[in-house]
């Protein structure tokens, strides 16, 4: 706490107005004190004696001349041995055992610690008396779960330091001082297994940042194949409701190929998180035989929280993937939803009496979310090892329409584009992105000139398509139609994916390049078929029996089994191959 | 003894300001003028001056009428006396009974840990195919019924509220006609239902604020309810109302507005009341029903646009039947997986061909010539809205999925139908 005084003078929704004497912080953490309870707000703007602060809690009850305490603090969380498995809302307040003590409704000005300060950890030392260490660097390890957690020296440490006295292996608590570090000048510095960082400011105790450039396995095939995703990278998924953002978040925060996955449920429905919360410890996942929640951190401040929060929540999140990227891990950050943060800053701005911009978003809205995606990342730390945090956000625009400014915003910024389709998905056609307008610049795990061969596929049977709308199909060639019937197949046996079936929800990167061959087969077969009629119904026949192969094992019998049925009935009326598709091949067997 | 202030400042819209002292955020005060008294709710402080926003409107008060604080927020009685009662906004009863003075509780409570919740199970069965075969409505859910004005979902409610097993069903009514606030109360009244329900109703003609109060008031009420274990049905109709009240208030309040003179906070707005839906681990649930009126059937208009991204899913009224295209149950795959093996897929299945159907008929409508293909959708559509987006059809879910199954078998061959092998094997009907 510091010395300065203040007393509230004005309270409009959640922001209030505060009188001070003395110092204060731009955005430093102070304390509405309202009776016995004290409620976190921070300072947001400040006018000769005046500061507006925002409140992180309902300011109901709060009168004129409160005492308000000011902490000269920012806004920070709490970082350590601990953290994954956590449930916290968007101020890193653990909300099981928020509940443990207050039942089932969150009781305001209840601030829990957010690690456990009396659970002991496995301490090794990695560093010994003399050696000189940097900010990042690991005085020593403990085990979480399957992961090594670095012990690291607290990222504000800027100078170079060398070690005095460091701990022998043993376990500790969290507050135990493990190691000593002499400064420059000569002053000793207490290291303890946790530190706080402030949320807004980026870890950067890494030694350069790499071109992100492998791909990052989601198992959802029309991402990997088509649209895909790198280590590092950041990509948006906008979409009306209703189109399933939500799911495909879920399905990716189960299957992606990484470490940890974040989950930042940001001003969406709470029943949402609940299906994380009780899945997922009880969900095991195949890489590492342990369950989902082992490598999850959820944090969940859902919309009807306080909003002020809501606002935190997106930076407590990246802020802790950032501190297991420092430990050469992949990160995988889901943001649910950037708009309802985005709103959030609407409202705060509203309340300020900001110029509005566009849609009454305030002005800064566009470099906020370009700083928020520059975040991610992969990076090559001291010790050489490679880490990432890769950032998807969903964006609920307004009314389904792209042109909003917070979809605008982020399409400047990130790397890949998965837009989803109300067409799509009112087709019950999931995940329902659409595969001509979503785009990446990330190289996927399949061959790019066969996945362009496909893209062209649908884009030619969507004219097609288009152009039977005005013509019919009796005058559409039956060469035309083909196409149509392809890219229709295409986006029947590939891009369209059952999420709640055990096996095709989640396919392997392998199992995508197998399938795809054969899926390119058929897109670049001249087929012997003699009218529309017969290509109809054969393309049924493929189509069901594709349809039952995605649901067999991978490798199994009967995949095998289906597998040779296919190949049969592509058999049967194969007469050729397209010209450009036989040169593709060659360029990839001769590679 | 709370001091009194005489003297009012300023009055614009609902809003007065008097200066006064040691009054907090979110107190009610009492406004005593000519014309009777009205509660107050305190809206903003700065300094001295307090603005409040009176529930009865401004019209009549002068500025030297009395406001007296009463240092307690809005709140109101709970007991099992309310049940078969009927309310106003402000919770004064509207049918000549007695008021209600004892146990009272504060409304717009804090939200629910989502730690606390539990993950939905309970189907609800309505006995309509279209929700209980395609959109399966699940206890604890939160859904809005899209509709134009002048489509029958007052009805609509009323019936799935007699069919729905629930203990208590509370119905805040906003800007309710007085026609269909009749209504509801003769239909539960002959359905039986009444002694189990308690109405909350703001007409048209009362008062714009105590519309805003509805929502608070029957949520705060169901809330007590579920706690006791009940599981409790929340009817809002109309929610369009209250969010244009909320526009109103907004823009007295000279807040800037943001989309269509919404203010920026109408998604936190709705959340807030709409969140309280939740099904509390070893006690009851509340299920929220409500009706969102789309000004000009434009499902981009803000009010319906931030109701679909809070709620789970929507069912859409049109013509008098619920839509299959958009109408959608987000929780459905929580309990259909437990009715019967064929349910998910015969549903996407039916839901397919239907799409494929409106491309014929539109295929068709511009005069092009029909392929066997065709043909067979056009006779497929025409069943399918027959047997099962009437609304008026009240069948089981069960037999609906044997009627899916009948209707497919009539129309197509196996293959058509893009249904998996298995399950053609089991459920085909055999001729």
């Amino acid at each position: 706490m510091t010395e300065t005084k203040g007393r509230v003078v004005g309270v409009n929704g959640n922001m209030v107005t505060v009188a001070f004497d003395g110092l204060v912080t731009m955005n430093e953490v102070a304390y509405v004190v309202v009776g016995e309870k004290k409620l976190k707000s921070e300072v947001i703007r400040i006018r000769g004696n005046l500061a507006d602060l925002q409140v992180f809690e309902i300011t109901r009850g709060i009168g004129v001349n409160d005492p308000v305490e000011f902490t000269g603090e920012l806004l920070s969380v709490r970082l350590g041995p601990g953290l994954l498995q956590q449930i916290y809302d968007g101020l890193q307040n653990p909300l099981p055992e928020l509940a443990e003590k207050c039942g089932f409704f969150l009781e305001r000005g209840v601030y829990l610690s957010p690690l456990s300060e009396k659970k002991t950890w496995a301490f090794t030392p990695t560093v010994k008396v003399g050696d000189v260490v940097q900010r990042g660097d690991a005085v020593g390890t403990v085990p979480e779960g399957i992961f090594k957690h670095r012990i690291m020296v607290p990222f504000s440490f800027l100078d170079t330091y060398t070690v005095k006295s460091i701990l022998p292996s043993g376990d500790y608590r969290i507050t135990d001082t493990v190691a000593e570090l002499v400064d420059s000048k000569g002053n000793i510095h207490p290291i303890t297994m946790s530190f706080e960082w402030p949320v807004k400011r980026p870890i950067t105790a890494y030694a350069e940042r790499l071109r992100p450039d492998k791909p990052m396995v989601t198992k959802i095939r029309i991402i990997d194949t088509f649209i895909p995703v790198a280590l590092g990278g950041t990509y948006c998924i906008p979409g009306p409701f209703g189109a399933g953002k939500t799911v495909l978040q879920q399905v990716t925060s189960r299957n992606a190929e990484v470490d940890i996955v974040i989950i930042a449920a940001c001003g969406e429905r709470a029943g949402e998180v609940v299906d994380t919360l009780k899945e997922f410890p009880l969900l095991i996942d195949p890489r590492t035989g342990r369950t989902l929640m082992e490598r999850t951190v959820i944090i969940c401040n859902t919309s009807s929280m306080p909003v002020a929060a809501r606002e935190s929540s997106v930076y407590t999140a990246v802020t802790i993937a950032e501190y297991y990227r420092q430990m050469g891990l992949h990160v995988l950050l889901l943001a649910d939803s950037t708009s309802r943060w985005a709103q959030a800053m609407r409202e705060m701005s509203g309340r300020l009496e900001e110029i509005p911009g566009e849609e009454a978003f305030p002005a800064y809205l566009e470099s906020v979310i370009a700083s928020f995606y520059e975040r991610a990342g992969i990076v090559r730390l001291r010790d050489g090892s490679i880490g990432s945090v890769t950032i998807g956000g969903t964006v609920s625009p307004a009314g389904g329409n792209f042109e909003e400014p917070v979809t605008q915003a982020t399409l400047k910024v990130v790397g890949a584009f998965h837009g989803l389709s109300r067409e799509r998905s009112d087709a019950r056609k999931y995940p329902a992105i659409h595969p001509l307008e979503s785009w990446s610049k990330y190289k996927g795990s399949v061959n790019k000139e066969m996945t362009e061969y496909g893209r062209d596929i649908l884009f030619r049977g969507n004219d097609v398509a288009q152009m039977m709308k005005v013509v019919g199909e009796e005058g559409t060639s039956l060469e035309d139609y083909i196409v149509y019937l392809k890219s229709e197949f295409l986006d029947d046996v590939y891009l369209q994916q059952d999420s709640f079936d055990p096996v095709d929800a989640a396919v392997s990167t392998e199992r995508q390049q197998y399938v795809y061959n054969l899926i390119f087969d058929v897109l670049s077969t001249i087929f012997n078929l003699e009218s529309k009629e017969e290509a109809r119904k054969y393309f049924n026949q493929l189509r069901q029996k594709f349809r039952d192969w995605n649901g067999t094992e991978w490798e199994s019998e009967e995949f095998a089994g289906k597998e040779k049925e296919i190949r049969t009935l592509i058999a049967e009326k194969k007469k050729g191959t397209e010209e450009l598709a036989l040169e593709i091949l060659k360029k990839v067997s001769g590679s | 003894m709370r001091k009194v202030y005489s003297k009012i400042e300023s009055i614009a819209g609902n809003v007065i300001t008097v200066s006064a002292e040691g009054v907090r955020y979110g107190e009610l005060a009492e406004v005593s003028s000519r014309h009777g008294k009205s509660l107050a709710e305190v809206i903003r402080l700065k300094e001295d001056k307090v603005s409040l926003q009176v529930f009865a409107g401004s019209r009549g008060i002068s500025t030297g009428d009395e406001v007296r604080f009463l240092g307690h927020p809005m709140r109101v009685s709970f007991s099992d006396n309310l049940l078969g009662r009927i309310f106003d906004g402000s919770g004064r009863p509207r049918d000549g009974g007695t008021e209600l003075v004892e146990n009272l509780i504060e409304i717009g409570g804090p939200s629910v840990n989502p730690a606390k919740r539990i993950i939905p199970r309970k189907m609800v069965r309505t006995g309509i195919p279209m929700i209980d075969l395609f959109n399966s409505l699940v206890e604890s859910q939160k859904l809005p019924i899209f509709s134009v004005s002048g489509e029958p979902y007052n009805p609509l409610l009323a019936r799935i509220a007699m069919q729905a097993e629930v203990d208590i069903i509370i119905l805040g009514g906003m800007g309710l006609k007085y026609d269909d606030y009749l209504f509801f109360k003769d239909t539960l009244e002959q359905g039986g239902a009444l002694s189990r329900s308690i109405f909350f109703v703001h007409t048209a003609s009362d008062p714009i604020v105590e519309c805003l109060l509805v929502p608070d008031i029957s949520l705060a009420v169901a809330e007590r309810f579920a706690l006791k274990g009940k599981r409790v049905l929340v009817l809002l109709t109309d929610m369009t109302n209250f969010a244009d009240a909320l526009k109103e208030i907004a823009i007295t309040m000279e807040q800037v507005p943001s989309n269509r003179g919404y203010p920026g906070d109408l998604y936190s707005q709705l959340a807030a009341r709409y969140e309280k839906a939740v099904d509390f681990e070893g006690a009851g649930s509340i299920t929220i029903l409500g009706v969102t009126t789309m000004p000009g059937d434009d499902v981009t208009h803000p009010i319906p646009d931030n109701t679909g991204y809070i709620t789970e899913g929507q069912y859409y009224l049109r013509n008098g039947r619920i839509e299959p295209f958009g109408s959608l149950s987000r929780l459905k795959q929580m309990v259909n997986k437990d009715t019967r093996a064929d349910h998910r897929a015969l549903m996407d299945a039916m839901i397919k061909l239907y799409a494929a159907y409106k491309e014929s008929l539109e295929k068709k409508s511009m005069g092009f010539r029909m392929s066997e293909w065709d043909n067979k959708l056009l006779k497929y559509g025409a069943i399918f809205e027959k047997e099962m987006m009437d609304l008026s059809v009240n069948i089981p879910l069960e037999q609906a999925l044997d009627n899916g199954w009948r209707i497919l078998a009539e129309c197509f061959t196996k293959e058509e139908t893009g249904l998996r092998s298995d399950l053609i094997a089991k459920f085909w009907p055999v001729k």
